[in-house]
């Protein structure tokens, strides 16, 4: 269906929802099989904070029924964009589409400007997250922060409480960044040792990158452990998706390119992606850059050729790990794994990661109660919609303990650290705080312990 | 059908007495009066219709309600109960210059009696909810309408909903024992117990069953659970004609076994459910019957081999039974999906549910096509081929005014056969304002003028979900 709808057209005058191709709108068929998946409609139990709401009142703009104001701009960011109602919806809606077309409208329309949130999108939007070199040397002063002690010192002596109101709040969020960043770990071309089956790019990211190259690096591993020739595009671009969701389709539609600039579609058998948030957004470049006369071709072959990693494992029948011989046996470890919104529901990818975390030897997959349910992160939605950010965490970590997993795997770094801030607020002093862990880590992690131990047995 | 107003609902006001009565009995947020909130609930499950309401209110508890109801009374206004707004004829679509009663924030489930095998809720609780309340205490609450996942029992008891168990099971009527409702006058009555048996005065709890708002409003409802069947087991039979799959049917009935489930779905709907659910359907086959046995497991395996035998006797193509108690799950949901994956095809999709005895199920569906095919229109069927039960569902646009003029000249005769074969209009989605125009052929002059004389009597202001059911 998406295919079928042009693209909205930022650079016109029209009302996006207006000029949006009207059969999107009516696709929704109010049944209400949303409802009950909807994190906002089930804290409040207000239909216009549910999926066909906001639908409706998008209908209603497009009726002229409606006017685009503030109103409709806070509940359209109340939305998390979590995009559960699309897996819930037989009729098949659209929604990614609607959502940002509405995003876009909004900021179109100004509604909710004032000069702090347009400085704030303009520094994220505009200029870091636009700017991979900037970007890493902000990484690299926080790393420096955080490396020379000086961020705990200021966190022991209460120095951090002296920033404004919510900074304070955010600041235990920061992301550990990481001592080297992907191109550091990373050769451009990597080779597997044995025969070359398949060639692949690796998106790096850009929160990835700084907070989780060991991600990355490890991804790496699993590919070349598989066959697959590795080719990473140094110094990447954010693929844009922080764009698209906050309305800023010019911005994503330019760095859309540049990622085509960046790894010819043509040239390798898959582009593939570790974080769900980033490959959600990816993977409809087709759509993005549909009335791109010089892209739009480019970018058909780039959305057919996407995988997240964990798909483009199972597709190619990923080598199961054996268990170490000479390893006692000893009590399987609990793992339970939490979806990325934008991996089950955005790429529909939630049996694979799974596939792969029962081939782990010595684990043990233990499901969690709503393991699909948002955990609150959801792109910046922590840091615009904190209250039901915290409401959303609290109900993840309550269901992730109820496991008694020791560890939660993950594939978005959103996701990763919203969990990880989460369980070392929940786990009580003295108890043994779970580790979050991407899966391709773990299953990296069993490779090395499997190579280590036919080492030790050839020697 | 009623015609529907799809013109952009003006702006209804109500009385400023009323409203400033209203905010000051109620919190703030269990008052939405701005036009932000108010579109959301200008229409439900239903296609094609929609109604702004004036204002929507949040209560409670039952003293919450009456308060609502009284302040009505007092300044006229119409009142229009609804629960999770799933509902398929309009019944809870908002009348021109009322308020929305929503019950959805009462939803604690109040009391399982593991006993007397009884549950007591709220009429916000989730249909869902109470299924599985009634299973973690090996109990079983058999009504399961499409939306259970999230209709709440409120809406059920008040459209006496159905559901895939209905043949065997029944409809939420068979399992309500007892009703504690708020009238019009604001005051509370209490119909119904836990007895089993229970003959003392009128039986007018089955009164406001299927009433659909328009004689008082629920505020508690006492169910009748059964104990959960030991076994279950799900078999898939296709067929290259749908009279095959009918003939089946009849074949099974006749064989005195009656399945939990019997249900159907033509190709049309097999490939749009497939396309939503993906759990294997074979999309090739003209007609899929879904069928479910469940009891005792000697019984229930019995019974699966036979219905097989008889399915095969039939000229099935394939039969295939579920291998796990997931996979069942799982097919019974994509079949749950039916109404809604239908939405895929065409942008306006009009779920009917005509109804026949089931003898006169093949004929039904012979004529079903052939209107279809007269008119140009598009018909997908699927339904609980079981009880007689169809839901012919037409696929169309609701802004081409001339396509719509077509189906509903095909409704029309669609419906006009259905009761010259002894059936109803609705066999479970209720007549709301979609099928109002039709009842009186159905019910005759002195059956409707019953009708009338116990609204007059129950709700004498007309000021309950008016103008639903009949005028």
């Amino acid at each position: 269906m998406s295919s079928a709808t042009p693209p909205p057209q930022p650079d016109t005058t029209g009302n996006l929802l207006r000029s949006l191709d009207y059969s999107v709108l009516q696709q929704c068929m109010h049944c209400g099989m949303c409802l009950p998946t909807c994190p906002t409609y089930v804290e409040t139990g207000r239909e216009r904070h549910s999926p066909r709401g906001r639908i409706a009142l998008m209908r209603a703009i497009a009726d002229g029924e409606l006017e685009v104001n503030a109103d409709f701009g806070e509940e359209m960011y109340y939305c998390l964009g979590c995009l559960a109602c699309t897996t819930a919806c037989p009729a098949g809606v659209d929604y990614p589409n609607l959502f940002e077309t509405a995003r876009a409208e909004i900021e179109r329309k100004g509604v909710l400007d004032t000069r702090k949130r347009r400085t704030v999108r303009w520094f994220a939007l505009r200029l870091i997250f636009t700017r991979p070199r900037l970007l890493r040397a902000l990484g690299r002063l926080l790393w420096l922060w955080q490396a020379s002690g000086l961020q705990s010192l200021s966190r022991r002596t209460g120095l951090t409480r002296l920033l404004p109101g919510q900074l304070a709040d955010l600041e235990p969020q920061t992301p550990r960044i990481q001592r080297h960043f992907s191109d550091a770990l990373i050769n451009p071309v990597e080779r597997p040792a044995g025969p070359t089956r398949h060639r692949v790019a690796l998106l790096t990211g850009c929160v990835q990158d700084l907070a989780f190259s060991d991600v990355n690096r490890a991804t790496v591993e699993v590919l070349l452990a598989n066959g697959c020739e590795v080719i990473t595009p140094r110094a990447q671009a954010c693929c844009g998706s922080l764009h698209a969701h906050n309305g800023d389709t010019a911005t994503a539609r330019e760095l859309a390119r540049r990622q085509i600039d960046a790894i010819d579609p043509d040239s390798v058998d898959a582009i593939i992606s570790n974080a769900g948030g980033c490959g959600s957004h990816l993977r409809h470049y087709d759509h993005l850059l549909a009335d791109d006369p010089v892209y739009a071709a480019r970018a058909v072959t780039w959305s057919r050729k996407l995988r997240d990693i964990h798909e483009w494992l199972a597709e190619i029948g990923f080598r199961r790990p054996a268990a170490p011989a000479d390893s006692p046996a000893s009590e399987p470890q609990r793992v339970t794994y939490h979806e990325s919104c934008h991996l089950c529901h955005g790429q529909k990818v939630s049996r694979q990661p799974r596939e792969i975390l029962r081939a782990l030897p010595g684990v043990e997959l233990r499901e969690c109660a709503e393991a699909t349910w948002c955990c609150g992160s959801a792109g910046i939605y922590n840091i615009t919609q904190p209250e039901t950010a915290a409401w959303l965490q609290t109900r993840k970590i309550g269901h992730v303990q109820a496991t008694g997993a020791s560890v939660v795997a993950t594939a978005n770094p959103g996701c990763h650290l919203q969990l990880e801030n989460g369980l070392k607020r929940a786990t009580p002093a003295g108890s043994a705080t779970p580790s979050v862990v991407h899966p391709i880590v773990l299953l990296a992690q069993a490779y090395a312990a499997e190579a280590k131990a036919t080492g030790r047995a050839s020697k | 059908m009623n015609s529907p107003s799809s013109q952009p609902a003006g702006r209804p006001t109500l009385p400023e007495l009323f409203l400033r009565d209203l905010r000051a009995a109620f919190p703030e947020s269990a008052v939405l009066t701005r036009h932000e909130d108010l579109i959301p609930y200008g229409f439900d499950g239903t296609a094609a219709l929609r109604q702004l309401p004036g204002a929507v209110v949040f209560p409670r508890d039952a003293a919450g309600v009456a308060a609502v109801l009284r302040l009505a009374r007092t300044h006229r206004v119409p009142v229009v109960s609804r629960g999770s707004g799933t509902g398929l004829s309009g019944g809870s679509i908002p009348v021109p210059g009322c308020v929305v009663l929503c019950l959805g924030d009462m939803n604690r489930i109040l009391e399982l009696d593991t006993k007397n095998l009884t549950l007591l809720a709220e009429p916000g609780v989730i249909t869902q909810k109470i299924y599985d309340t009634a299973d973690a205490a090996g109990l079983f609450y058999p009504p399961d309408p499409g939306s259970m996942k999230i209709s709440t029992i409120g809406g059920n008891v008040s459209e006496n909903a159905g559901g895939l168990r209905g043949l065997k099971y029944g409809v939420t009527r068979n399992y309500v024992m007892g009703l504690e409702v708020v009238l019009a006058d604001g005051s509370t009555v209490w119909l119904g117990n836990k007895c089993v048996k229970d003959v003392a005065g009128y039986n007018l709890r089955d009164l406001f069953i299927g009433s659909e708002g328009t004689l008082g409003v629920i505020t508690k409802v006492l169910l009748r659970l059964l104990p959960k069947p030991a076994a279950r087991q799900t078999l898939l039979a296709t067929y290259a004609s749908m009279d095959a799959a009918a003939e089946t049917v009849s074949a099974i009935i006749a064989a005195k076994i009656i399945p939990c489930t019997l249900e159907f779905l033509d190709q049309r709907t097999l490939r749009c459910v497939e396309a939503f659910a993906k759990v294997g359907l074979p999309t090739e086959a003209e007609a899929l019957l879904l069928i479910e046995t469940d009891g005792h497991p000697a019984a229930v395996a019995d019974e699966a081999e036979r219905i097989e035998q008889i399915c095969r006797a039939q000229s099935a193509l394939a039969v295939r039974r579920a291998a796990s108690a997931d996979e069942a799950t799982r097919l019974a949901t994509a079949r749950r999906s039916a109404f809604s994956a239908l939405a895929r095809l065409r942008p306006t999709t009009i779920l009917e549910d005509a109804t026949v005895p089931r003898s006169e199920l093949a004929k039904m569906i012979r004529f079903i096509n052939e209107t279809a095919a007269r008119h140009q229109v598009e018909v997908a069927t699927f339904g609980h081929f079981g009880d007689g039960n169809l839901h012919p569902t037409f696929l169309t646009d609701e802004r081409n005014q001339e396509e719509m003029h077509r189906v509903e000249a095909a409704m029309k005769e669609i419906f006009d056969y259905a009761l010259s074969l002894g059936g109803t209009l609705t066999g479970e989605h209720g007549v709301g304002l979609a099928k109002k125009a039709f009842l009186p052929r159905q019910l005759g002059d002195p059956t409707l003028e019953l009708l009338r004389a116990i609204k007059r009597t129950l709700d004498p202001d007309g000021l309950l979900n008016p103008g639903k059911i009949f005028d």
